[in-house]
């Protein structure tokens, strides 16, 4: 495989896995715009490691993804008197935080704005990221069978009343918000130890919001809705590079215009089941 | 020192506060958060600037900017709010969002991504007032700021139009069965937002010497912030607001260093969500004072 399919397959392993990091909290309706956040702390903590303390790679991915999920579940606590809009907010001032960190805190450590250079000595390769998507697919693939998914879901519909038969709903927006702040972490620590170079700016907001738009593009309601929305994402900018300095444009409007033909992103709980020309089921489903 | 870093901090505010007022004008009529007000922003100091370039006088220039950027709002909602009405409310969120890209874009094609400025002769001229060193332009600025806060709070609790807004934002089934036209009071809920956030975007210009295409972001996201800190849907609280985050601004900047200054921002927002979450002067619950 050329360098060039290497790096964009690669860029999509990556994105799926911010994708998926975005869709655990919203599946029990919570919507992070911070995810970025999570991510930086996952590529700095695991880089850091690498470089300074000369760990091995796995155990450093795991331990930035874990420490990106203690912090996500140290933030989804407090956050979880607030819904919505507001929940978005918190998540996006604690993004521009940790952005705000890595520019002015331990500086000596991570070069702060000069950028974090020299993470060159055990560089990811296309498996290590896509067997870490094959990994959360399958834990996905599971949750999404079991009872689990099932209140996951019943949370995301109505709180109130999940908490009413009895789920116990504190527990599963944290632990859904602690789970998609690891999964960003470790996409961060894949991240850092593929590009090989770090800086704070890439973490500003406008990273966490792409995650969030390849969820809603490609649909929120299963799990292959971020894997779909992510790629197409990831895909889609390549094959505009005839339009050369007008992509951004042309991929704002395609945003407006895929918003208006599929509300509910591309992929829905009907067209998973197959059933969806089927006169009569056609809106009860999803 | 501290009399003139809270001046400066109420000015800078002032800005933030007529953002915050178009961000609050929409969620509370509307329920809906538009994106891309920070690039209607935007587009109002540039297209204000290229009509100054091309030779319009000051004023006129200025007004048909602020005019311009009301229609481009009536743009968004023609596209990001009309067809989505029934759909969750983050999928008109993110069509907004798809505005901000694409305004961003488009301006950075046609204007290039330079800094640009207004011209010298519109430039401040210093004068000291006691204590306190102002610029002429901060006077202008902070005047045009209160007039139009004064402005549309009587225009939306005096007027029969505020009236009609205010119904919609009570209840948009009731109010169009009671006879208020709902698609225009939309519509012009819509073009004011605009004309606020050009008008913004045209005092931000004039005040920091900055006009590029991606000057409406952090603004943007400011106003938001002001926004929530004052209550959402609350005008004097989107005022409040934007005063709490410019005074927060200036003051780290002044008193902790530049590099604190987003730290203590979103630190405070962070804070301010997490311990009264809904706002400084905020009813969330309560209907009747949503505007």
């Amino acid at each position: 495989m050329s360098s060039y399919y290497l790096d964009l397959f690669s860029a999509m392993g990556i994105n799926i896995l911010l994708a998926l990091s975005v869709y655990s909290p919203l599946a029990t309706g919570q919507l992070s715009i911070g995810n970025a956040g999570f991510m930086a702390i996952g590529a700095y903590v695991s880089a850091m490691l690498t470089v300074h303390l000369h760990l091995p790679l796995f155990p450093s991915l795991i331990a930035g993804g874990v420490f990106a999920g203690v912090v996500g579940v140290l933030v989804g606590f407090p956050a979880l008197r607030i819904k919505g809009i507001f929940l978005a907010m918190v998540t996006l001032a604690f993004g521009e935080i940790v952005r705000n960190f890595f520019l002015n805190f331990l500086t000596s450590l991570t070069g702060g704005a000069y950028g974090f250079r020299g993470i060159g000595n055990r560089p990811v390769s296309l498996f290590w990221i896509w067997g870490c998507v094959a990994f959360f697919l399958i834990l996905f693939f599971f949750l999404s069978r079991s009872r689990l998914g099932l209140t996951m879901m019943a949370t995301h519909d109505d709180d109130t009343v999940s908490e009413l038969i009895g789920i116990n709903v504190v527990h599963l927006k944290v632990g859904s918000f602690g789970l998609g702040a690891l999964i960003a972490g470790i996409a961060g620590g894949l991240y850092a130890h593929y590009y090989l170079y770090l800086e704070p700016e890439f973490f500003n907001v406008w990273q966490s919001i792409h995650m969030v738009l390849y969820v809603i593009m490609g649909g929120m309601l299963t799990f292959w809705g971020p894997v779909l929305g992510a790629s197409i994402f990831t895909l889609l900018p390549e094959s505009l590079r005839f339009l050369q300095d007008w992509r951004g444009a042309f991929f704002g409007a395609f945003i407006i215009g895929l918003m208006i033909a599929r509300p509910s992103g591309l992929l829905t709980r009907e067209i998973l089941r197959l059933d969806f020309w089927l006169p009569g089921r056609r809106g009860n489903l999803g | 020192m501290f009399i003139q870093q809270l001046f400066n901090g109420i000015m800078l505010g002032s800005t933030y506060a007529l953002i915050a007022i178009a961000f609050t004008l929409l969620m509370g009529v509307l329920n809906m958060l538009n994106f891309a007000i920070g690039e209607v922003f935007m587009l109002g100091a540039i297209i204000g600037l290229t009509l100054v370039k091309l030779g319009l006088p000051i004023y006129p220039a200025l007004i048909l900017a602020v005019i311009i950027a009301g229609l481009v709002s009536l743009v968004i909602e023609r596209f990001s709010f009309r067809p989505l009405r029934q759909a969750p409310p983050l999928v008109p969120l993110l069509s907004t969002i798809g505005f901000s890209i694409l305004f961003q874009n488009t301006a950075e094609n046609l204007w290039g991504s330079e800094r640009d400025q207004f011209p010298q002769w519109m430039e401040p001229i210093d004068f000291q007032m006691g204590p306190l060193l102002i610029s002429s332009t901060q006077i202008i600025i902070f005047a045009t700021a209160v007039l139009l806060m004064v402005g549309l709070d009587l225009f939306i609790q005096r007027t029969r139009i505020g009236r009609g807004i205010r119904s919609v934002a009570e209840n948009i089934e009731t109010a169009s069965i009671l006879g208020v036209d709902s698609n225009r009071i939309i519509a012009i809920t819509f073009f004011v937002t605009g004309a606020l956030a050009g008008a913004s975007g045209i005092l931000f210009g004039l005040s920091f010497s900055i006009v590029s295409p991606f000057m409406g972001i952090e603004p943007g996201i400011k106003g938001i912030a002001a926004m929530i800190v004052g209550g959402m849907g609350n005008l004097r609280g989107a005022i409040v607001g934007g005063m709490f985050i410019g005074i927060t601004e200036v003051f780290s900047v002044a008193y902790l260093g530049a590099p604190a200054k987003d730290f203590a921002v979103y630190g405070a927002l962070f804070l301010a969500l997490i311990i009264r979450p809904q706002g400084i002067l905020g009813m969330i619950q309560a209907e009747k004072e949503r505007i």
